[in-house]
């Protein structure tokens, strides 16, 4: 798959794997945490122009198919990103990802006297349309910045 | 003889007031003022033969005598124990084991943790109902509760009232909670008195955007509307700067003088213990409501035990 901008190619296509397109600018090393193991090859773009968003950054991860739970991340860091995993040059499945409402044991809560950072269970939020994140247990909330910097990797 | 009302509470915990709907307080409220008229006899006989356990794992005499006397009142066994330095919780069981094993044996466990989130996590692993009796710094729903309670029998209403809330309302979790319930009734509208530095947080006004409330910084600007104030405490600890704290701490502080111009029919309220913030000199004034709060704290317990005393949630 051929990426192209208005000043030409900034990644190689790959035959096969997964894309990860409109990340917002800065978020790509987060995503690269979330998806990276050491035999893979992945290719990253940092800072490239964009129409839709002004600036954003790539992720393009061969021969690599993403879990459910590492999409469920990358929705919480970039929740307006696309996934397309590519199969013969084609793009065989297009993801177009969201902002979701619940989430649990994905990130850690940012109350160090709450119950899910004391006993072993997993956490819980509720985030709401501003993407403000609630706790289920001890109800402090947090803002995206502060909870996309508490992700589990 | 007295009937206890019909309703439609729809809990099987207590946990937090966030979970409230307007029904399940009007169902406290109800059940409560019955049970202040019930003939003492009729009363110890609601929870016969029934066990609550009293699982204080952070001390908190005031809050655990108004539950154990709604308790003996209605004629249940108490268990529990009254500070975890001295039970085996200490010994490394967790939180969920403890409760689980407890649950096997109370028909309700009353709990008070320094762990926010401790109640919700015990309401998911115990099969009997849960009353918070404040976990943390999070909630303590049996306050709220008992604020409203007060309310209305001073009033007769709830609706339509002017409530001002005057302290520390940024870290105050009795305000914070006290400001979402009233939120669930009619034509309420709140006045949020506090230095800047301590200003009601966003989160909770996002909350509460369905009713009227203003804020102010000195509490004469609204002090004539008024039908309830409720005086929180500033802590010293709050301020970055204790040249900050002495400078506003007087402004809070409530006594006769700075009471002038207030409605007739004003009622002051505070949670207690209270260190400087509200004269003693109000104590014997028609103003006074601070006691009867306090002691409404144990009509207003037997009524949600009354009201779990039977859920069983598998
Ligand atoms: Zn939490």
């Amino acid at each position: 798959m051929v990426k192209k901008t208005k000043d030409g190619l900034y990644i190689k296509p790959i035959k096969k794997g997964t894309t990860i397109d409109h990340l917002p600018a800065g978020t790509a090393f987060l995503v690269l945490k979330i998806i990276g193991t050491p035999e893979d090859t992945i290719t990253v773009a940092v800072r490239v122009p964009s129409r839709k968003l002004g600036i954003k950054d790539l992720v393009f991860a061969e021969n690599k198919l993403l879990s459910e739970e590492q999409i469920a991340k990358i929705a919480l860091i970039a929740p307006n990103a696309t996934i397309n995993i590519i199969e013969n040059n084609q793009v065989k499945q297009k993801i177009r990802l969201q902002q979701p409402s619940e989430v649990k044991g994905l990130i850690q809560c940012i109350n160090p006297n709450c119950i899910t950072n004391v006993e072993n269970i997993p956490s819980r939020f509720y985030i709401d349309k501003n993407g403000i994140a609630k706790c289920h247990y001890c109800e402090r909330t947090m803002t995206r910045e502060e909870y996309i910097a508490r992700i589990r990797v | 003889m007295e009937e206890i009302p019909k309703t439609n509470f729809s809990l099987k915990d207590v946990v937090s007031i966030s979970d409230f709907k307007r029904e399940d307080i009007e169902a406290v409220l109800n059940v409560a003022e019955c049970m202040e008229k019930l003939p003492k006899e009729r009363k110890s006989s609601l929870l016969k033969g029934k066990i609550v356990a009293s699982l204080f794992f952070e001390p908190s005499t005031r809050t655990r005598l108004s539950f154990e006397t709604a308790i003996q009142n209605l004629g249940a066994g108490v268990i529990g124990f009254a500070d975890a330095k001295v039970s085996s919780v200490k010994k490394g069981e967790t939180l969920s084991d403890t409760i689980r094993v407890v649950s096997g044996y109370a028909d309700i466990i009353v709990m008070r943790h320094y762990i926010e989130g401790a109640a919700r996590l015990a309401s998911e692993v115990s099969s009997k109902p849960i009353i918070n009796a404040g976990d943390g710094a999070n909630q303590h729903p049996t306050q709220t509760l008992l604020d409203l309670y007060t309310i209305k029998k001073a009033f007769g209403k709830i609706d339509g009232l002017t409530i001002g809330l005057l302290g520390d309302l940024k870290y105050g979790r009795t305000v914070h909670s006290l400001a979402q319930a009233l939120s669930l009734f009619d034509k309420i509208k709140l006045a949020f008195i506090s230095p800047e530095e301590l200003k009601m947080p966003e989160h909770i006004k996002e909350h509460i955007k369905g009713i009227k409330y203003e804020e102010f910084t000195e509490l004469a600007a609204v002090l004539p509307e008024l039908d309830v104030l409720y005086v929180t405490r500033i802590q010293r600890e709050r301020f970055a700067d204790p040249a900050e704290y002495e400078k506003v701490r007087g402004k809070y502080i409530v006594n006769k003088e700075s009471l002038k111009g207030a409605k007739e029919c004003l009622k002051i309220m505070h949670p207690l213990p209270r260190v400087n913030e509200l004269s003693p000199e109000l104590d014997q004034t028609k103003y006074a409501l601070y006691f009867e709060q306090a002691r409404n704290g144990v009509p207003v317990r037997e009524a949600l035990l009354y009201l779990l005393k039977d859920v069983r949630k598998w």
